[in-house]
């Protein structure tokens, strides 16, 4: 048989090619960044101010031509962007009336209050009374406790302020995407159409779309609240997508046979049959609107958000990790009744729950006179100063205590990581030529992906250097290529090491959850407390936040190896060494890719906002140019942002691809 | 009703499912295999020809991959062939007005699915009062309708459970149920009981056939089991490669198989059980001997089988008390073990 022996030729010498191909890429890079800065002409660093697209300014020039006298007809557009907030003022302002302010009439200090807002002990009382009633008493302890937290650590005033604007928020945001998802499933030219703004909306930086939302509807939190939508809505849109293109096709057959029109096939059919990963989505979007939370406080939401921001301005560590986790206690305390209510509906019906009637209206009643003794003896809505207590001073006295203890262990492992990683990768990526970097990227896109992909990536870096920004993006591919090293050398490790061992891969799941549920604008207190500000303490955060996808993918992919190879290894007498890297880790390989991908976008993400604590690369620059309200600054270093985002992950994923195929695993 | 009594309920002509790019191109059925695999397209249903009587229990039957689903779908307007047509009652499915073919399927057509299709978020009773609640029927009619059907298929009691807490077996007497409750007239079953292991399979066959004794419905049966087709089939159509190699009843399919295609499926046959005294009877010869008693020609040979084999004499073949010819032990034992048919058989290709 000479023909398999024809064939197998071809893919024994590629590789051996293939193998030299990135080492001289390699030699070259070093050969440049090695070489005197005069060798080369100096516009390969910096671009002559006038070859410079003036593309900020022109963003500027429209978003304030929009503004002043873009008009439809009689319709200033402006008037428009007035209705939009109009009309979601509606529903913010009476969650808010409810849980905050009450109900008032009059405007600023002439407001007259003629009904208080939901005192404490009635929105305990229902909040436990739902709990109970849809997750059972586990869950109403789960939200006693939590709520008892709010309380004695006086975090109660703003939590509501916070959950008044995630009521109205996240439901919009489920909502709006699931009509997008829907769209998208009965036309494919939508879903073609709408695929890229998804990507962009999920890579671009919160605070890039922040300020035309600032200047196009102002301070306040009806702003906050169209930020977090925009920002909730993107996964929604893309687990309602898959989650209907995975109802089965017989599914849809027998809507079809039974006679539905699109209506009913719509709403008797695909979504009730894809619920349960819909309520993924769910999950997703009242996590992101909490994590918005204090992002949104920049524009004017209020409530925990604002505390945290405030605390970390004022290095204040107790109040901003008591803030803090009052964030992480409503995202739970959400989460989980999101969640019970769900499987709730789906059980309830035949086993003999008692009658909703039944159920509510004494609850409400109850609640209605709860409120009513808040009207008619004020000083009893408010939560007894003597039962509150915190830990601010406690927490502030022991990370004095580790400074003073430590100051010098501390301060000699940040100089030393600082001289011996941060500092040299951070010469080296401000020594490369631009052209050097385009020509890579492009090479790199065209070996993964093809030309297509090589064009993209070319584009990509032509844009950001044109745009004049460069140097902020060498700084910036500098500060999260180091975190995402040193993310992946930690977390692959501990993902192979959790991965075999059942019970503490499930404790180290419950951690990894932890972390990403925890805003990540906590991390950054800490951290700054024992390291001060600087692009080491950015590291940690980053690193701490990005560190959870490179963990769980790695031992996803190593425990999703199929058995029988596993078997069939230990039949050939592996060792358990031989087990893993023979084959258990390269066919893991692909997976732990795609943990990586996730591992640079979520590191990019955070990126942005560690630009509080003093880094100086394209983060700082959109932060920046919120701060000015420049918008036409913070659009396009946004959207550099967004295009390494995208370059990253469109190399990695065709790389991961083109993995899979040659292991024959797709 | 537009046609007479024997005229056919569904009919289709020349139909063809080629999937892939630009397929139409090779609906003249020119083109090798060869061709078609090069540009992508694959060819489904080639050029199917059928007439389905009313009352009819037709089963098309095939091994995996030779098109039954996709024939089915096309008959009952899933999908749109890529070239032929298909006539309900003389009338083109896919040339029907949206709303016309919505209200046939409400209240013609019923469906069951190989892997049942139930909504899991629907109780047994509201899975079976689903296509009446699609057709906006009030809720404690729909209810009561779907009650009877649940109590029809034996699963009273089950009414308030949810798909995941029933077996397989009892999951697709939900189907058998839910394509029932409208009263189609018209009965589609894609390998209803493939997913289901072989005794629960035998009760379900015998509950279709209980049903259809009751309720006399146009059935077209899909599956890839040959007993099963016998158990049920007025009429078999066998499919190979997308095309109908051969239509009939199971006894011509077991007699005169037109390939080694349909042979290999009749192999294992009981034969006892399917053919007839009619099929194998003789005339009988000049020198005839004596007969040693008569056999009514409907019956299968198992049911006389003893009596041929304990003498050597040959037995009448009657009907209505007219004699149709004779048979005998040799030519009964040449039929069971399948030695090549003596006489009526033509040469298979
Ligand atoms: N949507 C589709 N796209 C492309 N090819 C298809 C599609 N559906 C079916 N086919 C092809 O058409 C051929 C017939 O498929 P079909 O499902 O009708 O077979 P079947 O006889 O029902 O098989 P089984 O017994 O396994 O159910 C197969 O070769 C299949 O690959
Ligand atoms: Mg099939």
């Amino acid at each position: 048989m000479s023909a398999p022996a024809l064939e197998a030729a071809p893919p024994l010498a590629r590789p051996r090619a293939a193998a030299l191909l990135w080492p001289v890429v390699g030699a070259i890079t070093a050969l440049l960044v090695l070489l005197p800065t005069s060798a080369l002409p100096g516009w390969m660093w910096k671009l002559p101010p006038s070859w410079k697209l003036p593309l900020a300014g022109e963003v500027s020039a429209f978003v304030k031509w929009l503004v002043d006298s873009a008009a439809l007809g009689p319709l200033a557009f402006i008037d428009l962007t007035r209705a939009i907030a109009w009309v979601l003022d509606w529903p913010l302002a009476l969650a808010r009336a409810l849980l905050v302010a009450g109900f008032t009439t009059g405007q600023g200090s002439q407001a007259v209050q003629w009904f208080p807002p939901l005192p404490w002990f009635a929105v305990v009382f229902l909040a436990v009374a739902l709990a109970a009633r849809v997750g059972g008493w586990r869950l109403a302890l789960l939200m006693g406790a939590g709520l008892g937290y709010l309380l004695v650590f006086g975090q109660w005033a703003s939590a509501m302020v916070t959950l008044a604007s995630v009521l109205v928020a996240a439901p919009l945001a489920v909502a709006g995407g699931l009509m997008v998802g829907i769209a998208c499933h009965r036309s494919p030219r939508a879903e073609k159409a709408i695929t890229p703004l998804l990507d962009l909306a999920q890579t671009v930086p919160v605070f890039a779309y922040l300020v035309p939302i600032l200047v196009l509807f102002g301070f306040g939190p009806v702003s906050a609240m169209i930020a977090t939508i925009l920002y909730a809505l993107p996964p929604m849109v893309r687990i309602a997508a898959a989650a209907f293109r995975a109802v089965p096709e017989e599914v849809v057959a027998l809507a079809r046979m039974s006679g539905c029109t699109r209506r009913q096939f719509t709403w008797k059919v695909l979504v009730p049959t894809a619920r349960p990963a819909l309520m993924l989505g769910v999950n997703q979007v009242i996590l992101l609107t909490l994590n918005m939370v204090i992002i949104a406080s920049m524009i004017g939401a209020g409530g925990l958000g604002y505390d945290v921001l405030t605390a970390l301005r004022r290095l204040a560590i107790g109040a901003g990790i008591e803030a803090g986790l009052a964030i992480t206690v409503l995202a739970i305390l959400l989460d989980r009744l999101a969640q019970a209510m769900a499987r709730a509906s789906e059980r309830g019906r035949h086993h003999g729950a008692r009658a909703p009637r039944r159920y509510w209206l004494p609850v409400l009643a109850v609640s209605a006179a709860l409120w009513l003794a808040a009207f008619l003896a004020p000083p009893l809505a408010t939560f007894p100063d003597s039962l509150q207590l915190s830990t601010a001073a406690w927490w502030d006295e022991w990370v004095r205590w580790i400074n003073i203890t430590f100051f010098d262990t501390l301060d000699a492992f940040k100089n030393a990581v600082l001289l011996n990683l941060l500092v040299p990768v951070k010469r080296f990526m401000l020594a490369l030529p631009w052209p050097w970097v385009a020509l890579v990227a492009a090479f790199a896109g065209w070996r993964a992906g093809g030309a297509g992909l090589a064009l993209g990536a070319l584009a990509g870096v032509l844009f950001i250097v044109f745009v004049g920004l460069w140097e902020y993006a060498a700084l910036t591919l500098y500060l999260c290529g180091v975190s995402v090293l040193v993310a992946v050398t930690l977390g692959v490790p501990i993902g192979i090491f959790a991965s075999g061992r059942e019970r503490l891969w499930r404790a180290v799941e419950v951690a990894i959850d932890t972390l990403q549920t925890l805003p990540s604008f906590v991390y950054l207190i800490p951290i700054v407390m024992l390291f001060r500000v600087g692009d080491f303490t950015a590291m940690i955060a980053i690193v701490l936040y990005a560190i959870a996808p490179a963990i769980r993918y790695t031992a996803h992919g190593l425990r999703g190896v199929p058995a029988p190879l596993v078997e069939a290894g230990i039949a050939n007498g592996c060792t358990r060494t031989q087990l893993l890297t023979r084959i258990k880790l390269p066919l893991a390989l692909p997976d732990m890719l795609l943990g990586v991908n996730q591992t640079i976008m979520l590191a990019l993400s955070m990126l942005v906002i560690t630009a509080l604590v003093g880094t100086r690369d394209l983060g700082q620059e959109v932060y920046s140019a919120l701060a000015k309200a420049d918008v036409g600054r913070g659009v396009v270093a946004g959207l550099c942002v967004a295009i390494i985002a995208m370059v990253a992950d469109r190399l990695i994923s065709a790389a991961a691809l083109r993995l899979k195929r040659r292991l024959g695993l797709s | 009703m537009p046609s007479s009594a024997d005229a056919p309920v569904l009919a289709c002509r020349h139909v063809s499912k080629l999937y892939g790019h630009g397929a139409a191109r090779f609906l003249d059925g020119r083109a090798a295999p060869e061709e078609m695999a090069a540009a992508g397209v694959i060819p489904a249903v080639i050029d199917v020809n059928l007439a389905i009587g009313r009352g009819e229990t037709f089963v098309i039957m095939g091994l995996s991959g030779s098109g039954k689903s996709t024939l089915v779908r096309c008959l009952a307007g899933l999908i749109e062939p890529t070239g032929g047509e298909v006539l309900f009652e003389g009338r083109d499915l896919f040339a029907l007005p949206e709303r016309e073919l919505i209200q046939l399927r409400r209240h013609r057509m019923g469906m069951v699915f190989q892997h049942f299709a139930l909504l899991p978020h629907l109780t047994v009773l509201g899975n079976v009062a689903f296509p009446l609640d699609v057709q906006g029927m009030p809720k404690a009619q729909r209810e009561a309708r779907a009650r009877e059907m649940i109590e029809l298929v034996g699963l009273k009691g089950r009414e308030a459970y949810f798909p995941r807490e029933l077996s397989g077996g009892q999951q697709q007497r939900v189907g058998i149920a839910r394509s029932l409750a409208a009263d189609p007239e018209l009965w589609f079953l894609d390998e209803p009981f493939s997913a289901l292991d072989p005794l629960i399979r035998r009760e379900m066959q015998d509950e279709l056939k209980r049903l259809q004794a009751i309720l006399n419905k146009t059935i077209v049966f899909i599956t890839h089991d040959f007993d099963e087709a016998v158990r049920l089939a007025d009429r078999i159509a066998i499919m190979k490669d997308g095309r109908l190699v051969q239509v009939g009843t199971a006894e011509e399919l077991i007699l005169h198989p037109a390939s080694d295609y349909v042979r290999a499926f009749t192999r294992d046959a009981p034969r006892a059980k399917i053919l007839t005294a009619r099929a194998i009877l003789r005339t009988p010869g000049p020198d005839e001997a004596g007969i040693a008693g008569m056999v009514p020609a409907s019956t299968p040979i198992a049911g006389f089988a003893q009596q041929v084999e304990a003498t050597d004499k040959p037995f009448a073949v009657v009907e209505d008390g007219r004699i149709l010819g004779v048979i005998d032990r040799r030519a009964m034992m040449d039929v069971l073990v399948g030695r090549d048919l003596a006489g009526p058989a033509e040469p298979g290709p």
